[in-house]
């Protein structure tokens, strides 16, 4: 059968690195190719090329056996090739609709809104056309990517990391969707770093490492651990599960209201404690109330006094400065522009949470330099120097930078959210790895991802979050996937919501 | 179509104003030639007379000053988000409170009068700034209207000062105050030219602000607000104390150098005391990239077409406003440099569907 996609010896250097080096690829008409690797192994470059983006130094293309020039994205799509990106490209002040119909062929907005709405029942992924997309959450955002690709019935449908702000629920649809896709001839490329979501889904898979195809397995009968021995080339080193048993309350969330803003959905009257030693996961649906939750915990935004307490102190009238004093340390979901301050070194972002920094001192280069020499070495952050601008790290390296800053400052309590979304698995890994050596020290964590596997490894309790409100507390082996992600989607016991005493 | 780039090239950052300055040029030759005057005649006349004689280069330093120490303090609005339109309000508030000042001193006071001057008029444009610090503050109101709307406010001021309560009896109902007495004025660098000892301070002030902006906490909180306000909330960075100490630093310098004008070369308030050195400080802060030695020299650039807007007005007969037109040129060509080297031009291709 001639291949609906060939991609032959696609290479692509950029100043340093060479991304791709003569990859070849060929994806058949109906079928599920996983494409597998590390951040910077050359997945999205490959697939940048395949959609017009960027452009081989050397190398062709091929679309149902004959060479095409992929020019930009519009020839793509008008060779029936659509992508799903892992960074969505949305414009934040139009509408879900304008959004979807930018990119397509004119048409009337009613004839779009209406195949839109078909899509988005069909494959149960709803959204109100009319909100603006600056309203919406992360997860709400990728549907719109995702029915945006589907707008234009692909024949070859690329899939940047799709499942990561999904439920489990929304992952079975996506993948029911994809299997029906593929059945009806449309060939899928999905690019993953879960091992476990390639196993059930690609027929095929392909690893990709340093640019080089490495290679290419059937994942339904192999091993996860051998995937991943594939991906990084060496054995994965097994988490440290050592733990210490939990003692005294180290956070007391009680009562937190807050309103609902433009910035992010409210809080409902949420209620939790954290102890010293344990690491209490919360789920949920990114736009449920984790960017209010953080923000209040944290002290980004005021609240009453005694909804947050730590160690028995209220806190809740207290700036981040003055919790951070307190023990309080935190790794916000977005890296660039609030973690992190693009157009800075790694150095001066050393100073953001700096505990020591007083306004009327004078910056220690020096003292900054150093301390971002023992982040970048400790938590092996891929860099050149600490003179580095940070927005020139992956995304991993950025995150494990991050979380080495904090980390580094020996916190109490540490609120981390989605820490490894969008990483690599080496340096989830890691990062991971760190939670638990924090944990082991008698740090109390917050845990919040969208990563139920990485909720089930590491935490000790688990929540969920819905619509600003939050479940009691479960432990992880007592409540299912499917059962989480009932509560995910806001239905949990209604008898357990006064709950908040620690269930062990 | 224009596609930003990964990587603007910071060494074009840097030689962007460069490339602006000599296309304003150009396009000055240009316009020379068709007014009728041999272009290089006029550019001559424009860039190089000015610079033949020491006391060329003294009225070169003097009129940086007001453009120095009001474009540091604008980089500092800037580099923390405060878009400080008003500087020109500030200069001439200043200029209020250091020339009521500079009223008050006879014959007999001691020359140390000159340094309460200073302080007033820095005190007179920090004030000016206040205002519009506390409406942002308080009822959020946008500094680029408050600011600039200010301006006129103190013209206004200046104007009745002048023609009213301190119109000097003996000046035949011209606008315009009584000569300072000799202890409220600036203390002369070179006998024989107007340098005054505001040239120094403005350099002072510029590195102040350097070490202000480059090494102290303060500065590194002013850039992480303008650069990420989330981020600075992140790290409990109070937008507010920044959005204060913004204002305030950029009104006590323009307020300085509207004080050293009028007990500098000008002597005396009179209706209009500032060929709008507020609103050139603007582009020269853009030119000089809100660092304060990029000011500098963008002020001695943006001074010399003060001067040579004069020269060529007396010289060739050429229209004063020649001076507003090179400014404008080089704002232009420098945006349009800048979008360069942040984007790349990509044409349209054909594209068969």
């Amino acid at each position: 059968m001639t291949p609906r996609l060939s991609l032959r010896s696609l290479s692509k250097r950029y100043s340093s690195t060479v991304a791709a080096d003569a990859v070849s690829l060929d994806v058949t008409p109906g079928e599920i190719v996983a494409l597998l690797g590390e951040n910077g192994a050359g997945k999205s470059t490959l697939m940048k090329m395949a959609y017009g983006i960027t452009h081989p130094d050397s190398g062709s293309i091929a679309v149902d056996g004959a060479v095409v020039e992929i020019e930009n994205p519009k020839r793509a799509r008008s060779l029936g090739i659509a992508m799903v990106f892992q960074q969505f490209v949305l414009f934040d002040a139009l509408s879900v609709l304008d959004n979807v119909a930018l990119g397509l062929p004119p048409a009337p907005m009613a004839a779009i809104q209406q195949r839109l709405l078909q899509l988005a029942s069909r494959y149960r992924l709803p959204l109100d056309p009319s909100l603006r997309v600056h309203d919406l959450s992360v997860g709400e955002r990728q549907r719109i990517e995702i029915l945006r690709a589907l707008m234009s019935t692909p024949r070859v449908l690329i899939l940047d990391e799709p499942t990561s702000v999904l439920t489990p629920q929304a992952v079975d649809v996506l993948f029911d969707t994809l299997r029906q896709l593929a059945v009806d001839g449309v060939s899928v490329i999905f690019i993953s770093h879960k091992l476990h979501e390639i196993r059930r889904l690609a027929t095929r898979c392909v690893v990709m490492r340093a640019g080089k195809i490495v290679a290419e397995v059937d994942p339904r009968v192999q091993s996860e651990t051998e995937l991943a021995r594939l991906m990084l080339g060496v054995e994965p080193s097994p988490p440290d599960t050592q733990r210490t048993p939990a003692n005294e309350v180290a956070l007391t969330v009680s009562r937190l209201s807050v309103v609902n803003s433009d910035e992010h959905c409210g809080l409902s009257n949420v209620s939790f404690e954290v102890r010293s030693g344990e690491i209490v996961g919360i789920a949920g649906v990114s736009g449920n109330g984790q960017g209010a939750l953080m923000a209040a915990v944290s002290g980004e935004i005021r609240v009453a006094s005694s909804s947050v307490r730590l160690f028995g102190l209220s806190v809740g009238a207290l700036g981040t400065a003055e919790r951070r004093q307190l023990g309080l340390r935190y790794v916000p979901e977005q890296r660039l522009g609030h973690g992190a301050v693009a157009g800075m070194s790694l150095a001066e972002n050393v100073c953001l949470t700096s505990a020591s920094i007083k306004a009327f001192d004078l910056l220690d280069a020096n003292a900054a330099r150093a301390a971002a020499q023992r982040i970048v070495e400790r938590f092996d952050v891929k860099t050149t120097a600490p003179t580095q601008n940070v927005e020139t790290l992956s995304g991993g390296n950025l995150q494990k930078y991050i979380v080495g800053r904090e980390v580094l400052q020996a916190p109490r309590v540490l609120l981390i959210n989605q820490p490894t979304w969008g990483v690599d698995a080496g340096s989830a890994a890691s990062i991971r790895n760190e939670l638990l050596k924090l944990r082991a020290s008698g740090c109390a964590i917050v845990l919040l991802s969208e990563e139920l596997d990485e909720l089930y490894q590491l935490a000790d309790r688990l929540l969920v979050m819905a619509d600003g409100r939050m479940s009691p507390a479960s432990e992880p082996h007592l409540i299912s996937s499917a059962e989480l992600g009932r509560w995910m989607a806001g239905s949990w016991p209604a008898h357990a919501n006064a709950d908040m005493t620690h269930a062990a | 179509m224009l596609i930003p780039r990964e990587h603007a090239s910071r060494t074009w950052l840097w030689l962007s104003p460069i490339v602006a300055i000599a296309l304003t040029l150009l396009a000055g030759a240009v316009l020379f030639a068709l007014m009728g005057t041999s272009p290089l005649n006029g550019l001559h006349i424009f860039m190089i007379e000015p610079l033949s004689s020491m006391r060329g280069w003294t009225e070169l330093a003097l009129k940086a000053t007001p453009l120095i120490l009001c474009g540091v303090g604008l980089a500092v609005c800037f580099r923390a988000n405060v878009w400080n339109i008003g500087a020109e309000g500030q200069l001439i508030a200043g200029a209020i409170a250091g020339g009521g000042i500079a009223l008050l001193a006879t014959a007999d006071t001691p020359r140390v009068w000159f340094g309460f001057v200073l302080l007033a008029a820095a005190a007179g444009g920090a004030l000016w700034a206040s205002i519009t610090a506390w409406l942002r503050d308080r009822f959020h109101a946008n500094e680029i209207l408050t600011s600039l709307m200010l301006v006129y406010v103190a013209q206004q001021l200046l104007s009745w000062l002048v023609q009213g309560p301190w119109r000097d009896p003996l000046g035949y109902g011209f606008p315009q105050t009584e000569l300072f007495a000799v202890a409220a004025r600036a203390p002369l660098l070179l006998e024989g030219t107007r340098l005054n000892i505001g040239s120094v301070l403005a350099l002072l002030a510029a590195f102040a602000i350097w070490i202000l902006l480059a090494r102290t906490v303060i500065g590194y909180q002013l850039k992480v607000i303008g650069l990420a306000p989330i981020a600075a909330r992140y790290a409990g960075f109070s937008s507010r104390r920044s959005l204060w100490i913004a204002l305030l630093i950029s009104g006590s310098l323009a307020g300085v150098a509207g004080g050293l004008e009028v007990v500098g070369p000008i002597g005396q308030l009179t209706s209009s005391i500032s060929p709008g050195y507020g609103f050139a400080a603007i582009i020269v802060a853009f030119v000089g990239r809100l660092h304060p030695l990029g000011i500098v020299l963008a002020s001695l650039i943006m001074a010399l077409f003060y001067i040579g807007g004069e020269l060529a007005q007396s010289r060739l007969g050429l229209p004063s406003a020649l001076t507003g037109v090179f400014q404008g040129l080089l704002l232009f060509f420098l945006l349009a440099c800048d979008t360069f080297v942040n984007h790349r031009v990509q044409f349209r291709r054909g594209v068969p569907t």
